[in-house]
């Protein structure tokens, strides 16, 4: 790190080599200092990655670049001369563009016209919309990226990867020359994640600077030139990426050492099997699965985005129908056509979505505990407030939920606090098998620990664990057993020390 | 810490409660007759039918869905009394108990459509408006469905409570609705259900909750309170109107909004609707007094309502921040 320094220092001399320059940018909000002095530059040409947890500032930062927040203290230079950016608008025109993680197209108009909304190409006396010269254009743009979309394919009718790919097609259009992706890859399959690295080198060889956004640090090496940390609104650092390890990059995240254990062996090899699928088909997604559970193991469910493993979990908890297939809950058949059969039987789901499915986020943290528990909190139709508190109050304590108390709304709090609300609403429900889907999305470094630190101990409790998850170095470190997924099929199995990357990859990307 | 949420709903609540005082001062001081009290009676007696409306009306608001038909399904429920009392020959307390019921069965009828069938809550009721209206007409002949074996009908809301001189029954059986309503809404189970559903959906769904029945309950509830509203309205006309009904949702709902309920549920309180009945009667009697005509009337309350859903958008948008 000492290496970052010097660099610095000789880009201090040389001003004219940095494409924007943000220097000593302060920012409060009522109560909190988003930002406290912080300086950042990006060179043309450049991919430069912005790590930090949530709640770092790394967004607040962006915000102050795209003009969506004025900054209270610093200056923003654009090829040594000073800007004023008001507004989104103003930031746009000087050609910084940012591409948000939940992508801004509508999903009912074609590729071209979302490309060109609100500067639609025009003809006779500029009535009529030219729809032919629009996707032409948009073809010519989409030819540049080397890409093969039709201009004209409603965007809704695209895969993900492919709207993001409108997107940056987008913000191409308007010549911008600083793009900032927010967690690009967060929902695309491992081809895809290519796709979007060979787009960004192409990018960045015609002169372009990437602001580039991710938790998924193992992703930096392989596309960022350097990486800038932040913690609690600071700036902590900047360093080429090949110098530093992602151990290293933890540690001026947190600030602390995080130590991976592998979970190992599953030790209770005669415990009881808790549940049993046989034979689950729903859908295109869920064909002919078949496995077991027992008491304290916990069971990962490993595969490519799109394996069908989320489908699974639904259908066993009754989210979603299913057609056929029997599952089993401590031995005896359970038919589940509803989330409540399934919570009946002991079956809990925190969905991969908490913000959609898992949360009531405009109601409080009281109420969101209680939700599924309320045949415990009412007499007679009549809500027994008190008594839903004392446990909300137990569950925020238990899991160390932090929040200002238990009345505040959950849309206020962090993710990782977001997701232990879900948790402690299972936990209420005295749930026996928790399935835990994609458990950590969206969290920081700190809380994730925490999250798998509480799995860990509901499984030595007798719990029944399964835990679904695109990371794998999260499938890796937790579980006890590894069922990997292919196109809606089991395609293999591996447990304790066999656990590991390739053997997990092998058999997520072949047919059974 | 409690107090950081009290203190958004009491902005809101202070926000409601201004206005309606800020109302009564400015007609109090266009004509002092405004606040006297047989004058503040009649404010309050025609507050009662559209305040029952409304309150009926907010449960389903809350749950992000929309009851147009609570209008027209209060004519058929007093229409289907008045036949059960008069055509049929039953007991007077048996037929206003069958109202209720038919009333309740229109809602539940709404809610079955909307959470078994799927239909847009538009469209159902709008639907249920319809055939309501059909319904009353047909069965009545298109005539008025008189109480005439009950010479105290009328009694039931415009007798004089305990011989107080102007202080009317209905008043009372408003208050008493507007308690029980607020009681269902912030003790029970379907309050919370309802304020859960219009949130998210989904994740009341996943909590186990059997979201399609209190959905179908929801709605029967605004059905009944449509029933006890056509019970307030026929008595103090001594019969059922058929042709009455239809227009009265849009005031209903007016009220429930400018109340504080948004219509893209998850927010409201019944109190806040009460105090949106009472500014919307209290702005029609004002303008009346000071000889406003009627049509003026009707764009003034609209210009009201629109002014309130703007404050509280400006407030959410400033909470968002």
């Amino acid at each position: 790190m000492s290496l970052a320094g010097i660099t610095k220092e000789e880009r201090g001399e040389s001003m004219t080599e940095a494409l924007i320059q943000m220097k000593h940018i302060c920012k409060s909000f009522p109560g909190v200092k988003a930002l406290n002095d912080v300086s950042f530059d990006l060179k043309a040409g450049e991919v430069h990655a912005l790590v930090g947890e949530n709640g770092a500032g790394k967004s607040t930062l962006m915000k102050v670049l795209t003009g969506v927040y004025q900054c209270d203290l610093g200056e923003i230079f654009l090829n040594g001369e000073k800007l004023e950016i008001r507004n989104v608008r103003d930031a746009q025109s000087k050609g910084i563009v940012m591409i948000h993680q939940e992508l801004n197209l509508m999903n009912h108009l074609t590729a071209a016209e979302n490309i060109f909304i609100g500067r639609e190409y025009r003809k006779g006396m500029k009535l009529f919309l030219d729809k032919q010269k629009q996707n032409r254009k948009a073809a010519d743009i989409f030819k540049e990226m080397n890409l093969e979309i039709d201009p004209d394919v409603k965007v809704g009718d695209l895969s993900v990867a492919k709207q993001q790919m409108v997107e940056i097609a987008k913000a191409l259009s308007y010549e911008s020359k600083v793009l900032i992706m927010d967690e690009p890859t967060a929902s695309l399959t491992e081809n895809e994640i290519e796709d979007l690295f060979s787009i960004i080198r192409m990018l960045k060889e015609k002169g372009h600077a990437i602001i580039y956004i991710s938790h998924r640090l193992e992703e930096l090496a392989a596309i960022t030139d350097r990486v800038t940390v932040m913690r609690d609104g600071t700036y902590v650092g900047t360093s080429n990426t090949h110098e530093v390890t992602t151990d290293e990059i933890i540690k001026m995240m947190v600030g602390r050492e995080i130590f991976v254990t592998k979970q190992g062996e599953f030790q209770h090899k005669e415990a009881p099997v808790t549940l049993e699928v046989r034979h689950l088909h729903a859908g295109k997604m869920v064909r002919d699965v078949s496995f077991t559970a027992r008491k304290g193991e916990i069971l990962g469910f490993a595969g490519l985005v799109g394996a069908g493993r989320t489908e699974t979990a639904r259908a066993i908890f009754g989210a979603d129908p299913h057609e056929s297939g029997e599952i089993f809950v401590n031995g005896r058949e359970v038919k589940i056509h509803s989330p409540s059969d399934a919570i009946r039987s002991g079956i809990a789901y925190l969905s991969e979505d908490r913000k959609q499915y898992g949360l009531v986020l405009g109601l409080d943290v009281d109420i969101n505990i209680a939700l599924p528990n309320m045949e415990k909190y009412h007499k007679n139709g009549f809500i027994q407030f008190a008594k839903s508190e004392k446990n909300s109050t137990e569950q925020t304590e238990l899991l160390t939920i932090k929040t200002p108390s238990i009345k505040q709304k959950v849309k206020l709090l962090s993710g990782g606090n977001q997701q232990k609300v879900v948790l402690a609403k299972w936990l209420t429900k005295n749930s026996d098998i928790l399935i835990f889907d994609e458990p950590t999305r969206g969290i920081d470094v700190g809380a994730k620990n925490e999250i798998y630190k509480l799995m860990n101990q509901l499984a030595e409790e007798g719990k029944t664990i399964l835990v679904i998850s695109s990371e794998l170095p999260e499938i890796i470190r937790t579980c006890h057993r590894v069922i990997v997924m292919y196109e809606g099929r089991i395609t293999g199995e591996v447990s304790g020390a066999e656990i590991n990357q390739d053997a997990i990859m092998n058999y997520a990307a072949k047919k059974a | 810490m409690k107090g950081i949420r009290k203190n958004k709903d009491l902005s809101q609540k202070i926000i409601i409660i201004g206005t309606f005082i800020l109302l009564l001062i400015f007609f109090a001081i266009m004509n002092p007759a405004y606040i006297r009290y047989d004058n503040i009676m009649t404010i309050l007696l025609s507050t009662c039918v559209n305040g029952t409306l409304a309150i009926g009306v907010s449960f389903v608001i809350i749950t992000s869905g929309i009851d147009i038909s609570v209008g027209t399904v209060m004519t058929l429920s007093c229409v289907m009394s008045g036949t059960a009392f008069s055509v049929w020959g039953w007991p007077l307390w048996i037929s206003i108990l069958f109202g209720f019921c038919v009333g309740a069965l229109c809602g539940a009828v709404n809610g079955f459509a909307v959470a078994k069938m799927y239909l847009p809550p538009f469209i159902a009721t709008m639907a249920m408006q319809m055939i309501a209206k059909g319904l009353s007409l047909v069965i009545s002949g298109i005539k008025p469905v008189y109480f005439t074996g009950a010479p105290n009908y009328q009694k039931i809301a415009i007798g004089e409570f305990l011989g107080i001189k102007g202080f009317y029954n209905a008043i009372i059986i408003f208050l008493i609705v507007a308690v029980i309503a607020h009681v269902i809404f912030s003790k029970t189970l379907i309050g919370r259900y309802d304020l859960a559903i219009g949130s998210n959906e989904e994740a009341t769904r996943l909590s186990g909750i059997k979201v399609d029945s209190w959905k179908i309950g929801i709605y029967s509830l605004c059905g009944l309170f449509c029933g006890i509203a056509g019970l307030i309205m026929s008595s103090r006309l001594n019969s059922a109107q058929p042709q009455l009904g239809a227009g009265y949702e849009l005031d209903a709902i007016a009220a429930a909004v400018i109340g504080g309920n948004s219509l893209t549920g998850g927010e409201g309180s019944i109190a806040g609707t009460v105090i949106g009945a009472l500014i919307i009667s209290s702005l029609t009697n004002g303008l009346r007094i000071m000889q406003v005509s009627s049509e003026i009337q009707s764009a003034i309350v609209g210009l009201v309502l629109a002014l309130a859903v703007f404050i509280d958008q400006a407030r959410r948008r400033k909470e968002a921040k």
